[in-house]
């Protein structure tokens, strides 16, 4: 579902953030990325999400070779992989059902299936009765939990999660996880950035880990 | 990536085209809403914005009204020139009826019509508003005079030149006064001004481009966040800009009927004196105000700077607010 041949980064100043990266996520299948942080891991996102373009090889999502991408595409492209931010990228000036609506309003849903997609997104998270609050008034977790429902309610091939838990105490880190693992069962394919290692122990998947913009472990957890 | 669902994976739905269809008039309502509920949020900016692109464009619109006007007092005489040929006064009847006949014969002559020095202080008694002190006077200071009017070939001004000094050699004739000169004149200086207010207008419309830029520039700075996080989940550019260029829309809306608004005003407080002023010329010239071609005119012109303004800023703005 997410392949990399031979991908490299490197900014226009010079900062190469990732040398010859080749891997393959299967679909349905659920990774986690790790390493120090400017290991690469947000630059591997980036180039998922096409926010980056690599200087080198190839990006394949979805069977879309990414390089082959226009920028008028970009946008349907992005509607095919649901994103968790570590700093949430909620909109603060609307409500929680307005914020994970926006997906769907982009998407062009009609009006009727915009409300059930929504409230399915925010029960599965648990968040349905604030569905009209403003996503200001909510903790820490709950916002994360807005996020997760924003970027799964188009129901998305692929779910892309950056430090998902960063700013989580463990119990409610294990929450957000088992979430991701219930879209990950009914079939998404899931790629997660995290250095929580005991989180990671837990869940027990794939694991790939990035050192200094180079893949030095491909496998599951030793 | 195609907007096919992707073969496998989590279950993608589809959306028809009268789905999106429907979508993309339902964000159009939204977003023209929207618009229009941030700008009623904000009275006072929003108020001043407009004014200012309704003063700018009430300037050149009351201008071309002033000149239309002009133009229809000008028309009043336009369609008949005529000369008017002063006698000595000595002249005898009798030979200012050979004179007249005289005249009839000539190639260019439409008609001539004779006014009698005592006709001639009859109608001056009446017109003027001068007949206390015409009625103390001796003897009558008028002199014969004779109206010829020019046959239509003859209008063009060489040949009316032509006409005018024949009549001029005869002996008999004082002097001749052309009614139509000013009103010629009148016309070529209508054209200059017309030329010059067009040229007015098109520097405040860019000014008006520039005015409407910088707001939608602020708002753009203001909302970089939610233009972020929906480019992040897939918006195109298309929906991106359209809230703004609503924003335009609006302002070229409320603008354009300050501009008519003010315009109107001006036009009526004008009126009045206008009508006296025409009264004491014997005219029953009235002031004419913008209409609703003219408001609709108006309107037009300040919403497409609106859309125009709108949309030039955010080409050039929305390109550089990316995710990263």
């Amino acid at each position: 579902m997410i392949e990399f041949h031979n991908v490299s980064k490197r900014y226009p100043n010079g900062y190469e953030a990732l040398a010859g990266v080749t891997f393959d996520v299967g679909e349905g299948e659920m990774v986690f990325l790790t390493g120090h942080s400017g290991a690469g891991k947000s630059t591997l996102m980036k180039l998922i999400m096409l926010i980056e373009r690599p200087s080198q090889g190839q990006v394949v999502v979805g069977g879309h070779n990414l390089n082959r991408l226009r920028s008028s595409q970009i946008p349907f492209h992005r509607r095919q992989v649901g994103v968790v931010f570590q700093n949430h990228q909620l909109l603060f000036d609307r409500s929680v059902f307005d914020n994970v609506a926006l997906p769907l309003q982009i998407a062009g849903y009609p009006h009727r299936e915009i409300g059930r997609r929504v409230r399915a997104a925010l029960d599965k998270v648990g968040l349905l009765d604030h569905e009209r609050a403003n996503p200001i008034t909510l903790s820490g977790g709950e916002q994360q939990r807005v996020g997760i429902a924003r970027a799964v309610v188009n129901k998305p091939p692929v779910l892309l999660a950056d430090e998902p838990t960063g700013n989580l105490d463990p119990d409610l880190a294990a929450d957000i996880m088992r979430l991701f693992s219930e879209f990950n069962q009914v079939g998404v394919t899931v790629l997660i950035a995290s250095h929580d290692w005991s989180l990671i122990r837990s869940v027990g998947a794939r694991v790939l880990t990035l050192e200094h913009g180079q893949l030095i472990h491909d496998g599951a957890l030793v | 990536m195609s907007r096919d669902p992707v073969a496998r994976g989590a279950r993608q739905s589809r959306t028809g085209i009268s789905d999106l269809w429907q979508a993309w008039w339902q964000h159009h309502r939204t977003s023209a809403s929207d618009s229009l509920g941030r700008l009623a949020d904000t009275p006072l900016q929003t108020l001043m914005t407009a004014l200012v692109v309704a003063i700018a464009l009430a300037l050149p619109a009351t201008l071309l009204l002033a000149l239309e006007n002009l133009r229809q007092l000008g028309d009043r005489w336009d369609s008949k020139p005529q000369m008017t040929v002063f006698l000595h006064k000595q002249v005898q009847a009798a030979a200012i009826e050979g004179f007249q006949a005289q005249l009839r014969q000539m190639v260019g002559v439409s008609s001539v019509e004779y006014i009698s020095p005592e006709r001639a202080l009859r109608e001056f008694q009446a017109q003027s508003g001068f007949s206390e002190a015409i009625a103390a006077l001796d003897v009558n200071p008028l002199p014969p005079a004779v109206v010829v009017t020019p046959t239509a070939e003859a209008i063009a001004p060489e040949r009316f030149e032509q006409l005018r000094q024949q009549i001029a050699a005869s002996p008999l004739v004082d002097d001749i006064s052309v009614d139509m000169e000013w009103v010629r004149r009148l016309n070529a200086i209508m054209t200059f001004g017309r030329q010059l207010v067009l040229g007015f207008a098109a520097l405040l419309g860019i000014g008006v481009l520039f005015v409407i830029g910088n707001t939608i520039r602020l708002e753009i700075e203001s909302r970089r966040e939610e233009i972020v996080v929906i480019k992040l989940v897939g918006g195109t550019n298309g929906f991106v800009r359209r809230p703004f260029l609503y924003t335009g829309f609006w302002y070229g809306v409320i603008g354009g009927l300050l501009a008519c608004l003010l315009v109107s005003v001006g036009v009526a407080s004008l009126a009045e004196a206008v009508r006296q002023l025409a009264a004491s010329y014997q005219s029953t010239f009235e002031l004419q105000g913008l209409g609703l071609t003219g408001c609709a005119l108006l309107i037009i012109c300040c919403v497409t700077l609106g859309l125009l303004g709108a949309w030039l800023t955010v080409g050039r703005h929305l390109s550089a607010i990316e995710p990263r």
